[in-house]
Formats: structure tokens, sequence, C-alpha cells
């Protein structure tokens, strides 16, 4: 019987002390609650060091760009007069996808977080132009305002690899 | 009471860009380079001389315009101006490299044979180090290189402590007195920055000494560190593992590339050849605060030893301000930096918020020098105490802000209207009220250089060592994208990449312009317009 407390108590000690490790990392960001939003919410979160950490926000990333890309999508019928903007945040969204991410992803994994940041520092970017070629009347601005937010904390973590 | 209080965060927008659809470079490229070298396509990253030839060779990411899959490309030059490509030297082939071919660098050995030290990604994602040589020794552009089955040479291990995600960059070798070779490697621990010093008999079999050549607290990774012997007098160039002639004194420099803050630093010292330490000299530190080969858009830059022309020669990389979607639709990113037809003005004067045109040159891809003379220097402006970032001064007043003496200097890359331009220019301060000591600020500001807003267009700044009594020299390298500025002939130097929408090729306009309070005298320009070179 003692036994079973003494493992549920480090049982629950590990637990706290993980999500110590996400709390700790968080507050160093520019956004704490998105930042423990998106890493609790992610079964990796758990047991990642920094790096894991900050390949889970490059994988919220890509997951963010590639919702935006389908909205994309259903907007050219919805808002047929926005073709031009929507084409110019399409090529954006999937430099994002097809650039940025893949980056992101090796530097991280091989030691050379600098180009971690810049593919990070760019979904941000990206985000932007596309919603400023709205000029003010954006139908994405929920989901790019969320990409540059996104884009801020995983800067935030990667630069604690550098 | 100016409160320069703004954090010119240098945002590195490099970007490069894995795509694996390899686009072709659209047809239009109003930004590619003339005489800088830049691959065809896709991204950029140890030069060398053998046989009279010039060999440089650059981190490549077949796939795409930003960094990934990187190989080393390999392209030769007898001028150092127009370069012939070749396939990749060293790829991914093995499992000491298969992860990647990073950076290195080449060592000319006793009896002229090159071979390279190179950071090759084992199959664990570890940084370890591996050596190569050319295959054929008669081929004079030494196409082809091979691998020793005994790589890796150096690797992280428990033993030895290394960190396997922060070991890269062997830097060129040199020989001590004991006949040993010794080459140095970026690493950290944590915060600390440091030079891993390892050391070598017969250049296979490779000791980690016990102590690194020299680090820093609190300085982060050390990238790309170079370490060369300098003159005390004189300008000519020493070979990296000379002792100097009998009566010569030597200095040595000490170059890191650092990771946080994306610039080059350099500090120059003793070499202690018994400990195998370096030793900075009193007043220099190698972190943040060393001074920097250029105040601009430049990193990862490396030297070799000329020994054609007994000169050592810097090469650096300056990467892409645009974002990636543009370096994607452009095909390519990155540039490494180094006459024709020639306009000369002389004896002008350049009145108080006046500007002066230069025709007759083409303004997108030229070299102008303009030797200015101040007068009045009594009528400089004291500078602030509080002004110690040169950056911070320039980004805080820009041309339009007067100053006793100052602005003045060239608007490159401007359209006509002057809708858009990058302003290079002086400003000088005296250092306190009634001191006859004065402060030269250089800058290279580029916040109006286009109309594209997804840009980098971060100002930069640089102290200029000159006496404001004597002609100031200001000199552009202007290249489509690129402006490499060198003020007081090269005391301080700054790249900057810029894309402008209007200012381009016959739309681009050169000016000199003077916007302080007090006359300046333009004792000579002279333009040139460069030619292109074949670069690819």
């Amino acid at each position: 019987m003692k036994m079973v407390v003494v493992m549920m108590i480090m049982m629950v000690m590990a637990m706290v002390s993980e999500a110590n490790m996400i709390e700790q990392t968080c507050k160093e960001t520019p956004d704490f609650n998105l930042c423990v939003s998106l890493l609790d919410s992610d079964p990796r979160g758990s047991s990642a060091d920094t790096s894991g950490l900050a390949l889970i926000l490059v994988d919220k990333i890509k997951g963010l760009a590639t919702k935006t890309l389908k909205e994309i999508n259903t907007l050219y019928k919805k808002r047929p007069e926005l073709k031009q903007a929507l084409d110019e945040c399409s090529r954006r969204y999937n430099t994002i996808l097809k650039a940025d991410v893949p980056e992101a992803i090796e530097a991280i994994s091989k030691g050379v977080p600098k180009f971690g940041e810049d593919g990070v520092i760019d979904a941000g970017v990206e985000a932007a132009v596309c919603e400023g070629d709205f000029k003010g009347k954006s139908p994405l601005t929920s989901l790019t305002k969320s990409m540059q937010k996104v884009s801020n904390v995983a800067r935030a973590i990667v630069r604690m690899l550098l | 009471n100016y409160v320069v209080d703004l954090e010119a965060s240098h945002h590195v927008y490099n970007r490069l860009t894995q795509s694996s659809n390899i686009k072709s470079p659209s047809v239009n490229q109003p930004y590619r380079t003339g005489f800088h070298f830049q691959p065809p396509k896709n991204w950029m990253n140890g030069p060398m001389i053998y046989k009279g030839i010039y060999h440089l060779f650059y981190q490549w990411n077949p796939k795409g315009a930003v960094w990934g899959n990187i190989v080393w490309a390999h392209s030769t030059s007898t001028d150092l101006i127009n370069w012939d490509p070749h396939p990749p030297a060293i790829f991914p082939s093995e499992p000491f490299d298969i992860n990647g071919c990073w950076s290195g660098s080449a060592t000319i050995l006793p009896d002229g044979k090159p071979v390279i030290l190179y950071t090759g990604i084992d199959p664990k994602n570890q940084q370890v180090q591996n050596i190569a040589e050319p295959k054929d020794l008669s081929d004079p552009y030494l196409v082809e290189w091979k691998k020793s089955p005994l790589n890796p040479l150096m690797a992280p291990d428990a033993v030895n402590g290394i960190n396997a995600s922060s070991f890269r960059d062997p830097t060129t070798a040199w020989l001590g007195h004991d006949k040993k070779w010794r080459v140095i490697i970026g690493s950290k621990i944590h915060r600390r920055g440091l030079a891993i010093t390892y050391t070598s008999k017969d250049f296979l079999k490779w000791e980690k000494s016990p102590e690194p050549l020299h680090y820093d607290d609190g300085s982060g990774m050390w990238e790309c560190p170079d370490f060369f012997p300098v003159t005390r007098f004189g300008s000519k160039g020493v070979e990296t593992s000379s002792f100097g002639e009998p009566n010569e004194v030597l200095k040595h420099v000490l170059k890191i590339s650092l990771d946080d803050t994306k610039h080059d630093y350099y500090t120059i010292g003793t070499y202690d050849r018994v400990g195998d330490k370096f030793v900075p000299d009193k007043g220099f530190k190698m972190d943040g605060t060393a001074p920097r080969y250029d105040y601009g858009k430049y990193y990862a830059s490396k030297t070799f030893y000329d020994s054609a022309k007994n000169r050592r020669v810097l090469w650096g990389w300056t990467n892409e301000s645009s974002s990636v979607e543009d370096d994607v639709e452009k095909g390519w990113s990155g540039i490494q930096r180094l006459r024709m037809k020639q306009v000369n003005l002389r004896n002008k004067v350049l009145n108080s918020r006046s500007r002066l045109e230069v025709y007759g040159v083409t303004a997108a891809q030229a070299d102008v020098e303009v030797l200015f003379k101040v007068r009045n220097l009594e009528k400089a402006d004291v500078i602030q105490p509080s002004w110690t970032d040169p950056q911070l001064i320039c980004s805080k007043m820009n041309v339009s802000v007067e100053s006793g003496l100052g602005p003045f200097g060239l608007m490159v890359l401007a359209s006509k209207n002057l809708e858009e331009y990058t302003s290079v220019y002086f400003r000088i301060f005296k250092a306190r009220q009634n001191s006859n000591k004065y402060v030269v600020v250089m800058c290279s500001d580029q916040s109006r250089s286009s109309l594209e807003e997804d840009n980098d267009k971060t100002t930069y700044g640089a102290f200029v060592d000159i006496n404001p009594r004597q002609p100031l020299s200001l000199r552009a390298l202007i290249d489509h994208s690129v402006v490499e500025s060198f003020g007081g002939r090269g005391r301080a130097c700054i790249t900057s990449r810029v894309y402008p929408k209007l200012a381009m090729g016959k739309n681009s306009h050169l000016f000199a312009f003077n916007y302080g309070s007090q006359s300046v005298d333009v004792l000579s320009l002279s333009a040139w317009s460069m030619k292109s070179a074949q670069i690819s």
C-alpha cells in the first residue's frame, strides 16, 4: 500500500514537473496563454525538450497554414470578387507549407536553429502580406492574425536553442 | 532631450526555401546581381587558390531557394570576377554526411595538396567533422573529391562531452613549431561560445585539446570561426601557418559568426603558441561588442590566403531581405560578395539642402567613389553621451533630419522623383561641447528603398574612425539588389539588400546629396558603369 502511495506521489510529481517545463518555456514567449494551450493540447508536449517544443509549434504552423488554405479555397466560390487577393494568399501560404515548415523542421532537428528561426519568422511575414492584400476588407483576418501570433511564440522558443 | 531607445532588431529574413518543384527562375529578373557571385538558382555559403585557379565552394540547396539539403557547390575563376560552375564537389553519400554536408574550410598542405575539412550530419543528426581530398590532382579544376573511410575524424562522444548539435565549421588548419596541425571548430556549452581545438600529426588522426583556443561566456554559439595571422605593419597577407619573418611582428585575428545576432565579429590579439591560446588585445572582447567586418547584412565570412598575390581575401555571405515567397518566385537566394565606363566630377559644392544627379552611368550596376571635404567643422552638433550605438543613431534620424554637418552622401538605386532610394551618408558630431574631437557616423538607410512593404528595410550604421579635417571618402558598389558601402576607404563597411519596384535597371538614378545645414565640397566623384561578369 505504501508502495502504491509512493508511486502515485511520484507520478503526480512527474506530471507536475513536466507541466512546469511547458510553463517555464512559455513564460519566456510573448503570449504565455497561447503558448501553453498549443503545447498542452499536444500529446508530445509533456515529454518534449526545448527542441521538441519548438517542433510542436512548427507543426501548429503547418496545421494552421493547411486550414487557412482550405478556407481560401472555399472563399473562391463565396467571394469571387476577391480572386486576386486570394491568389496571392494562396501563394503565400503555400510558401509556408512548402518552404518555411520543411526548413524549420530540418534546421531544428539538425541543430542549426538559426534557419529554423528564419522559417518561423517568415510564416508570420507571409501571413501579414496576405492580410495586407485585402486592404482592410479581409475575410481571413482571424486566421492571419493567429498565424502571426503563433509565429511570434515559435520564434521565441526557437531562439532559446541558439 | 533625445532618448534613443529603440531596438533596432536585425530582421534576418534569410529565406531560403525548399520546394519540391524546382522552379525555373522567371525570365524577368531585375534583382539578380551583375558582379556579385550568386548561384544560378537556389541557396548558397571554403574559398582557396590552387595552381593559379581560385575556387569558391558554397553551401547550396539543389532543391529550392531556402536552406536545406545542403551540398558543397563549386565554381572556379582566374580573376575572382568571372566564374565557371562545376558539379557539386561534396554531397551526402556516406553515413558520416548522409544528412548534410555543411560548412568547412580548405587547407593547403605543405606539399601543395588541398584538403577540405567539413561538418557532416550523420544518421543520428549529429554534427561530425570529415575530410575530403581531390580525386585527381592533375585536374586544375579539382572537380571530383573523395572522402576518407576513416571519417568522421572528429565526433562528439560521451568522453569528450561535446554538444552534438553545436559542433561545426572547422577552420583552415595551421602548423605549430612541433609540426602538429591545429584546427578549431565552433561550439557552445550552454551560453558559452567556444573554439574547440584539435591537433594532429598526419591530418587524419586528431586529438581534442583539453582547452579551447578561446571562449566567451554569454555570447552563445560560435559559428564559422576563422583564425589567421596579420602583420603588425604593412598590408600584405600572411600565410595561415606562418611564424612571420625574423624581424616581423605578427598579430592574430580571431573571427566568429554569432548565431544570436547574425553578425560577424573579430578581435585582434596574440597567439600563445605554447599554451595554444588566443589572447585578445586590451580592449577587445570576443562577443557582440567586438568590431565587425561589415555593419550590414553580412555573415559566415571566411578568409583565405591568396599565395598568387600575397594577400588575404575575405568572402562573405549576404542573404536576402525579401520574403521567402519572393525568393521562390525569383528562384534564387543569397549572394557572395567582390569597371567599365567612367564618369568624373571634380570640385563641386553641395550646398545645404541640395542634390546632384550623376548622369552617364548605369546606376543599377555601378561603382561610385566620392571624396567630400567639410568646411566649418565648428558647426557640428554635439553628440549626445547616450548615443553609443550608431545603428540607433541612423535609425532614429533619417535623411530628412538636418544636423549641423550632415547628412551628406549618396542616394543610390533611386527613382527619378525619389519615391524610392537607398541613402548612404555621413553625419559628423563633436565629441563634446568645446571639444576638437569629432565622431563620424556612417549610415546605410534602406527605409525608403522600396515601395514593397514586406522586405526587411532595417537601417544600418557604423562609427568611422577617420579625421573629418581630412577629406572623407565614401564608396558604393551598386548591383541591382545589393549596395556595399565603404566609409573612409574601408574603415567601416555596410552591406545591404534592397528590392526597388521603380528604381530598377534603366529607371535607376544616382545622386550625391547634402541635407545638412552647412555646404560640403565634393573634391571628386568617380562613377564606373560595371560590366556584367559571368557568374554562373
